[in-house]
């Protein structure tokens, strides 16, 4: 299959991409930083050629309930915001959950809390793994570390979301969605023009109609139903960790990191070794589920462990409970859209190495 | 003396005159006596069912008394979350252009907390049917003010009756989305009495066959009673309706499409 190479910024690419793997429904509001999506989509007039429907929702709580009503009809739709938005979509979203319905959703995160900035930051990290609205649920969580997994995970993203009747978020940063790079894309793909049987597409006699709905009054069927959800959680934690090792094997002192922080690391890794210091990275792919079994692995091997993330050290709790105190484990980062450099990645491992 | 004749001679095909809405399930409803809900529920099911739409047919329940419309109507359904009916139509409606989409809402879940989301999809034109039913009250949460409560109404939370300087005025949102160009057709009816069921019907149905035409969203308001919210029996609510809400919110037609753009096309066979 002849892939198309192209030179594009992180959020044109997960526009385009949502136009090749044949989406059938976007539906978004501006936000800094990822308004490029919807303007992209926009511009392209998917309509015209694959029949993919585009709308500018008139706010994000509306944009994330389109995509309810979409999903609930079996097609393949999306949304994208960046993090005051996606805290408004909130709502919409554990009731995606609870209706367990197929969607994706891309977060474009900048710093925060309340309006914060419009730089790149990784500050929604609980909320996006620890499920972010009401309710006992979980997303399905990828994190792109380059433009080329920003258009790889619209795919990847939705064959998880249908598998699985579960949402998908693709948690990302400012500095992904601006910064360009080369990105191989996949040939368009046709719409599906087939559906899931659970989708309300009109009665007809042949079959029992189709409710889609996350309201039950009775607590014993309610319970059954967290049950359920549980059970597809441990499954997607079973069989969908995803993550990637850069010079693990001798590693000495492992750094976890993803998206951008994992970029910085990587170089942090390099200079480390340039100075005989064994690091290593581990970059998980996917933050629910979270690649705890590796961590554990690494604990038992490695001296420190460090959680490097632009955010107050959100990560390093899920970190904690894999080393589950079998190795010493810091939070390195920064915070309000600032970016780390790997010179100070790379001090702050010595400062621990000496125990400054 | 006439013959004495049992019941069982008039049970014939020659002498139905009514019979149960092939629509409606068995599910037992769950309103109170008297409420107007089941009566809007009744003339929407046998509308779908007379207009053949059976299997066209995508429904949108609300969050409120009418949550579980779903369990009573035998067709495809989505609950939304509060306010959010329109935006779920929106998108069921643009990703399945040959459905008929529709939202069934109260007056909290469609003029209070989902004011926006009802605003801007009739604003947008978007080619479904909004139902509203307004009986100026939140019956599920217990009989709480409403944006329609009327001045001088009572609520629990309006105990001493709508303040409108402290509380503010009722909204008229049929009268607002009637303005907007994205409406076709707009019009308030109500169902307490047989003649305003079939009035209300008749609405209705123009309603559901301009679904066909794809012109702007239509708007049916239809004022309704609370006989346990408003703590009256049946009669006294519906009287005191008669007597208090209708002033306020007259019934009839708001916007009619002109007569050469609401041509339906005879296109069901």
């Amino acid at each position: 299959m002849e892939r198309e190479l192209r030179l594009m910024k992180g959020n044109e690419a997960i526009a385009e991409a949502a136009i090749r793997a044949g989406t059938d429904g976007y539906f978004g509001y501006p936000i800094t930083p990822q308004s490029e999506i919807v303007e992209y989509l926009m511009e392209a007039k998917p309509y015209e050629t694959t029949g993919m429907v585009v709308l500018q929702a008139e706010s994000e709580i509306a944009a994330i309930n389109m995509v309810y009503g979409g999903a609930g009809c079996g097609k393949k739709v999306m949304t994208t915001s960046s993090s005051p938005g996606i805290s408004l979509m909130q709502e919409g979203i554990t009731y995606i959950a609870g209706a367990e319905l197929p969607c994706l959703i891309d977060n474009i995160v900048r710093g925060g809390p309340g309006l914060g900035t419009i730089q790149p930051a990784q500050s929604d990290y609980f909320q996006s793994v620890k499920g972010g609205g009401h309710g006992d649920y979980h997303l399905i969580v990828l994190a792109p570390a380059s433009v080329q997994e920003m258009a790889d995970f619209v795919e990847l993203g939705f064959d998880l979301a249908f598998r699985y009747r579960n949402p998908v978020m693709i948690l990302s940063d400012g500095a992904i969605g601006q910064m360009m790079e080369k990105v191989y894309l996949n040939p368009q793909k046709e719409r599906s023009g087939t559906v899931p049987e659970w989708a309300t597409t009109g009665k007809p006699p042949d079959r029992e109609r189709n409710i889609i709905t996350s309201l039950e009054l009775d607590s014993a069927k309610q319970e059954l139903f967290n049950l359920k959800l549980i059970a597809k959680y441990d499954e997607i934690k079973e069989k969908e960790v995803r993550f990637e090792e850069f010079q693990c094997e001798d590693a000495e002192y492992l750094f976890v990191a993803y998206g951008t922080s994992a970029r910085v690391c990587q170089k942090a890794v390099q200079l480390a070794r340039n100075e005989g210091i064994r690091a290593g990275l581990l970059r998980p792919v996917t933050l629910f589920p979270f690649p705890e079994k590796q961590i554990e692995r690494f604990a038992e091997k490695v001296k420190i462990i460090f959680s490097v993330e632009m955010s107050a050290g959100q990560m390093k709790e899920d970190v904690m409970l894999a080393a589950a105190g079998r190795v010493p484990v810091f939070h390195f980062g920064r915070m309000g859209g600032m970016v780390p450099t790997p010179e100070e990645v790379l001090d702050f491992l010595k400062s621990k190495i000496t125990g400054d | 003396m006439t013959e004495v004749t049992g019941i069982k001679d008039y049970i014939k095909p020659e002498n139905l005159v009514y019979s149960k809405t092939r629509l409606m399930t068995d599910n037992i409803l769950h309103y109170c006596p008297g409420c107007g809900h089941s009566t809007a529920h009744r003339i929407l099911a046998e509308i779908i069912d007379e207009e053949g739409l059976q299997q066209d047919a995508i429904g949108v329940s609300p969050v409120g008394c009418s949550v579980f419309l779903y369990n009573y109507l035998d067709i495809d359904w989505q609950e939304a979350a509060h306010g959010r009916a329109p935006a779920l139509a929106t998108a069921i409606k643009r990703l399945n252009p040959g459905k008929v989409v529709f939202t069934y809402q109260g007056d909290g879940d469609l003029a209070a907390i989902g004011t926006s989301e009802t605003i801007h999809s009739c604003n947008r034109g978007e080619n479904f049917l909004i139902i509203f039913i307004n009986n100026g009250i939140y019956g599920m949460t217990g009989g709480q003010m409403a944006p329609t409560t009327i001045p001088g109404m009572k609520s629990s939370t309006s105990p001493y009756g709508r303040d409108t300087g402290q509380m503010g005025y009722p909204l008229k949102i049929t009268d607002i989305v009637a303005t907007l160009p994205g409406t076709y057709y707009v019009s308030r009816q109500s169902v307490h009495t047989a003649l305003n069921v079939r009035r209300a019907k008749r609405a209705l149905r123009k309603a559901v066959q301009y679904q066909s035409l794809n012109r702007g969203t239509c708007f049916v308001e239809i004022v309704s009673n609370c006989p346990a919210g408003w703590k009256m029996t049946p009669v006294e609510a519906n009287r005191w309706m008669e007597e208090n809400m209708l002033p306020y919110y007259p019934l009839g037609d708001l916007k009619v499409p002109s007569a050469e753009t609401s041509v339906i096309p005879d296109n069901k066979e």
